[in-house]
């Protein structure tokens, strides 16, 4: 595990500690990023990846190390500000755009003095001539799909000047034929100018090695790899990744047991959720399910797959109940239970107990006194059996790590043995342990009969657990083939 | 229609609840003391003698039975009530800033009832008189709601634009409609004996409302606790998008029953001191127990048996400030300062735990 | 010749100017996403402030000094609202409504401190009007806008001015950005924090000078709990100009004109209209305004949201 030297680096960090409370999120972690080349920085989710280049971009101040760009070491508190002015930009997963202002005001916001929309506008046209990275100045950026988003987020940087573009799991929220679109850019933007250099976070090996010159992995924040691309294969870096007990584990996921017993004597295959001709209004009335036709049956997961807004989280909350539906057929159990993919938001009390949030499930149709003790009794029993970690059934709900919150949200709606779940995200910013563990219990639910509906917003997830594949493109629904390609081309409309 | 998320944050943080209530009484104290130091220091600050003024205090509030009763009780009962009417609000998550207008709404409704209820046996018309008084309360905090479910309108800015135009509307009534017969004075004609409260002690002051506001308060307690509807409406306190999602509770119902129910709490509160106290309307009614209320609710952390102990609190507060004004000349505008510090310290206590407690997260 | 309909339009500029103070404040406050409730306390501490500061300075110099001590008020009061909700993250409407509590108990407290409980023998110098020669003999707007004191005439410099300064300077972005999405503004740079806290301050100078105003250009003497709610009208105006200066201009003026609605009824004799009806018209008119359905649609996205994320 040699680092790869030779030409000096434009950016470095070097011995980075982090703590957050008692969590060690990085350990001794160093990072070097040669000049004119793509730098993988690979590992699982909770790995460590986005804070290590959040120190670099000055948003997380380390406990120890030191940062050196272009061979100058930066001097403590290292700020965004900084890290721009020396030409360090950074595109979060989750963008970081003001939706209400144009794309022209999002570029110029943080510089100072007097705002000249027309000198930014053709700053921007310059860039969009010179990468092909075109936008309208004057859009605002809350009518933008996903991809213009994204690309305003690197116009953004380039506006000023920046060039090492740190870019965290970009590809995440694109369909595949944009992920490819996106990556051949970063290439091309690396090769440009020897003075270029990127950062690509990821947790896909593929991506990693198709692209990338160098590559680091982290593991439970430590740096475990660091060689160049061409000797690295998927078999080594699945390893680093993964470590070497838990690797088998995650490829037998890779090959999903498909339909446990098609041969199930129990009930046959029913239809539990059915739809027909659905239409699906959002609250402020705009149509984005048209016409959807399918049904989820007992002991089976289906997945859809969609890019962002298609219509998928008005489709989840129609069957789940929460959303009128305007036209069509439904027909779904009463008792379907439901998994949002906003935790804090939409699933827990946060400052109440868990026992109270066990009451909440049904909390709508209860009446009189509510059975207290019960309550507390099914939590304590809920939280041995689904291997939930709290230190009891009374603890507020805000004290759990989210991995645990969400396997209680989980185990909570699996309590009484729903005939259909409907889930959303479930294992959205969770690490690989708890993401492994709400696989389980999805599969568990499935194989004990249970009718699921599932999205997820990484396609490889939905490949990975569903037995079925529903693409939903721009509000309509067609059943696919599980094949990535066919997927990926269905989710962003193309004929397959 | 959902609450929106500042609010929940609010009921959640303020009206956090776990530790023991001994532990809870001897914050409340602590605070107390704290406010009581800055309020020595800002007599003195001003010129007053502090030792003076606050063996006036102690005097009016606490200084006889007759003190106690008559002064401290009887200005507790409208504190209680129009506390435990915020506290019901805040803890559903609706910042009910109206306690006040609920009030002059239910005391003008009782003394409208009344005065048109000549015929009517008193031992029926002094029960509906009450009704009436809620049921004012409930509309007047009804328009704050359908303001807010309709058309999104702030609550907080709603309620309080009604206690202004409640507090004209008395003005005017009490010059125009509901005057009394002599058109002399602006008020509403004085009750006949038999139309007021009982007074429950003989030789002091203290009325029937006492009971009503302890009785009350240990209900709504429990009901909040144990049953399925005090349950839901803490839920949509707490987080109205989880409350629906995962709960499939009507949170514009929960809300809209919410704020009524508050409303004719404060109302109730109006009815009791025209009918207990006042014996008849006029328009300074209510030297702002509906603004005080929030501090009785705050200090108490919504917990409606503890609005009981701050409303007395705040009652003492407020004979004592009467009783500093006569004999030290202090200006019982002073009040306004010592609520206004204890809210600010509670909100100051919680959020400094609060950052703690995440920082240890 | 003074028509009663030019009587009505000086007292609705008149009494739209504090409004407009007050709201312009507010304005810049909200832009940043923060909600002031406590600004009815910076109005009546700016009042009280002027009050003393014009009085014991004495002369047109006590004018100016009244001014500048009413803003030094607001400021110091919604300084501590500012330490509650921007860095102690305390939920802004219950810290709002404890200033407002606050600040009229304590001008009550000292304005009986200072004066005694009767208030005899406070002489103030205030400020007159000051025709512009010219643009005041205009047919009907000319007594009504260019017959006014001073400070009235500073609110036309004002309101362009922050209406450039919102959309054409890069302060102005990281205001608006910060109101919208401080995460968003952060990460290009932003300090959110800053940026909140000097908005707010801002609101409270505004607030503070609007107070002054009430005492030294209109009524001349300080009365407890004179600001009377205009801090929440103020609120309502910003609601009613969409956040933008010139709309929250345009909104102070017709709540102005409802206000001054009064004497043009008793200038043309309808006296059996009861004075109370007139009272309430701005909180009335408050409620039907805010009751407009479009009215949240463009109110700043993260507007009284306490979490703001922070590294």
């Amino acid at each position: 595990m040699s680092a790869p030297a030779a030409s000096p680096s434009v950016l470095t960090l070097r011995g980075v500690h982090k703590r957050f409370g008692d969590v060690h999120a990085l350990r001794d972690v160093t990072l070097e990023v040669r000049p004119g080349t793509v730098h993988a920085l690979l590992g699982e989710n909770g790995a460590g990846k986005s804070t290590l280049m959040r120190v670099a971009f000055g948003l997380v101040r380390p406990d120890a190390g030191t940062i050196v760009v272009s061979g100058s070491p930066m001097a403590t508190p290292f700020t965004p500000l900084q890290a721009i002015a020396r030409g360090i930009g950074m595109v979060h997963q989750h963008f970081t755009l003001v939706s209400a202002m144009t794309v022209a005001e999002n570029v110029a916001l943080g510089a100072s003095g007097r705002y000249a929309p027309d000198v930014v506008a053709a700053r921007i046209r310059d860039i969009g001539e010179r990468t092909g990275l075109v936008l309208d100045p004057a859009a605002r950026v809350s009518d933008l799909p996903v991809s213009a988003q994204q690309r305003c987020e690197i116009v953004k940087a380039l506006a000023r000047d920046v060039r090492v573009l740190i870019l965290d799991e970009p590809t995440a929220v694109l369909a595949p034929d944009e992920a490819a679109a996106l990556l051949q850019w970063v290439r091309h933007f690396a090769d440009a100018d020897p003075s270029h250099a990127v950062v690509l976070i990821t947790h896909k090996l593929r991506d990693a090695l198709a692209m990338a010159d160098d590559i680091t992995v982290l593991r439970r924040g430590q740096r475990v790899l660091c060689a160049a691309a061409r000797e690295c294969t998927e078999a080594s870096l699945a390893d680093a990744m993964l470590g070497p007990d838990e690797r088998a584990r995650a490829l037998d996921e890779e090959v999903v047991p498909h339909m446990t017993s098609h041969d199930d004597s129990v009930g046959a295959h029913h239809e539990v959720v059915f739809a027909d001709a659905l239409d699906v209004r959002d609250t402020r009335g705009v149509m984005r399910v048209k016409r959807a036709s399918f049904a989820v049956r007992t002991g089976e997961i289906v997945g859809v797959a969609a890019v962002e807004g298609s219509g998928q989280h008005e489709l989840l909350r129609a069957v789940a109940g929460l959303l009128p539906t305007t036209s069509g057929r439904l027909r779904v159990p009463d008792d379907i239970a439901f998994v949002p993919e906003d935790r804090h938001r939409d699933a827990l009390l946060l400052d109440a107990s868990l026992t109270e949030n066990l009451a909440l499930r049904d909390a709508g149709t209860r009446r009189g006194r509510l059975p207290w003790a019960e309550f507390a009794q099914r939590t304590r029993d809920l939280l041995d059996q689904r291997d939930v970690r709290a230190a009891s059934a009374t603890v507020l709900a805000r004290t759990l790590s989210g991995g645990n919150q969400q396997k209680f949200i989980l185990a909570r709606a699996l309590d009484d043995a729903p005939p259909a779940l409907v889930v959303e995200n479930p294992t959205r910013g969770l690490d690989f342990r708890a993401t492994a563990a709400v696989h389980d219990a999805l599969r568990d639910a499935r194989d004990a009969g249970i009718a699921i509906l599932l999205y997820s917003s990484d396609l490889d997830e939905v490949l990975q657990l569903a037995d079925r594949v529903l693409a939903l493109h721009d509000g309509e629904l067609r059943a696919v083939p599980r094949d990535r390609d066919i997927v990926g081309r269905a989710m962003l409309g193309a004929a397959s | 229609m959902t609450a929106t998320p500042t609010s929940s944050v609010l009921a959640a943080n303020v009206g956090r609840e776990g530790r023991g209530a001994l532990g809870q009484v001897a914050q409340v104290a602590t605070l107390v003391a704290i406010t009581m130091g800055l309020l020595v220091l800002l007599l003195a600050v001003t010129g007053y003698d502090p030792a003076t003024a606050l063996r006036a205090l102690a005097r009016g509030a606490f200084g006889s039975w007759y003190a106690f009763t008559s002064a401290t009780l009887v200005r507790a009962i409208p504190l209680a009530l129009t506390g435990l009417a915020v506290a019901l609000a805040f803890r559903a998550g609706l910042l009910n800033i109206g306690a006040e207008g609920q009030l002059l709404a239910g005391a003008t409704a009782t003394a409208a009832v009344l005065g048109a209820s000549g015929a009517v046996p008193p031992l029926l018309s002094l029960p509906l008189a009450l009704a009436a008084g809620m049921a004012a309360g409930a509309l007047w905090a009804g328009i704050a709601a359908l303001l807010r479910q309709r058309f999104g309108v702030l609550e907080v800015i709603s309620t309080i634009m009604l206690n202004f135009v409640a507090l004209y509307a008395v003005g005017w009534l009490v010059r125009g409609p509901l005057q009394e017969p002599t058109r002399i004075y602006p008020q509403s004609a004085s009750l006949a004996k038999a139309l007021q409260l009982p007074v429950l002690l003989p030789g002091t002051r203290l009325h029937l409302g006492v009971l009503l506001a302890v009785s009350l308060a240990v209900a709504l307690w429990w009901w909040q606790r144990a049953t399925a509807g005090g349950f839901r409406l803490r839920a949509v306190g707490m987080n109205p998008h989880a409350a629906a999602t995962i709960g499939r509770v009507d949170v514009a119902r929960v809300s809209l029953l919410a704020f009524l129910a508050s409303g004719a709490l404060a109302g109730l509160g109006g009815a009791v001191e025209l009918t207990g106290v006042t014996y008849a309307l006029y328009e300074n009614l209510s030297p702002g127990y509906g603004y005080t209320a929030i501090a009785v609710a705050l200090l108490a952390r919504l917990n409606p048996v503890g609005v009981l102990g701050t409303a007395v609190l705040f009652g003492a507060l407020q004979a004592g400030a009467n009783a500093m004004q006569r004999d030290a000349g202090v200006p019982i505008a002073l009040v306004n300062v010592v609520e206004a510090v204890l809210i600010l310290l509670v909100i100051a206590s919680d959020r400094l735990r609060g950052t703690r407690a995440e920082a240890t997260a | 010749m003074i028509t009663p309909l030019d009587d009505f339009l000086a007292a609705a500029v008149r009494t739209a100017t504090p409004l407009a103070l007050a709201a312009l404040g507010e304005c810049i406050t909200e832009r940043s996403g923060v909600i002031n409730i406590g600004l009815e306390g910076a109005i009546i501490c700016g009042a009280f402030a002027a009050t003393v500061t014009a009085g014991a300075v004495g002369g047109s110099s006590g004018v100016a000094a009244g001014f500048a001590a009413g803003a030094v008020a607001g400021v110091l009061v919604t300084l501590l609202f500012m330490l509650f909700t921007v860095y102690l993250r305390a939920d802004q409407i219950i810290t709002g409504t404890a200033i407002t509590l606050f600040a009229l108990g304590l001008t009550g407290l000292l304005y009986k401190t200072v004066y005694g409980t009767t208030g005899v023998g406070l002489t103030i110098p205030t400020t007159g009007e000051l025709p512009i020669p010219g643009l005041s003999q205009l047919p009907v707007v000319g007594r009504a806008f260019f017959a006014q004191p001073l400070v009235t005439y500073g609110l036309y410099l004002v309101v362009p001015l922050l209406a450039w300064w919102f959309a054409r300077t890069h302060a102005g972005l990281a205001l608006r950005a910060t109101g919208e999405s401080p995460d968003a503004a952060l990460a290009a740079g932003v300090q959110p924090r800053r940026v909140q806290a000097l908005a707010v301050l801002t609101g409270g100078a505004f607030a503070g000078v609007a107070g002054a105003t009430l005492v030294l250009a209109q009524s001349g003497t300080f009365v407890e709990g004179m600001s009377a709610g205009k801090g929440f009208i103020a609120i309502a105006i910003v609601v009613l100009g969409r956040w933008s200066p010139i709309g929250v201009a345009g909104a102070a003026l017709l709540f102005g004109g409802a206000s001054a609605l009064q004497y043009l009824f008793q200038s043309l004799g309808w006296r059996e209209v009861p004075y109370q009806l007139f009272l309430a018209l701005p909180y009335v008119l408050t409620l039907l305004v805010l009751a407009r359905a479009s009215a949240r649609a463009q109110a700043p996205a993260a507007l009284a949201r306490r979490e703001l994320t922070l590294g």
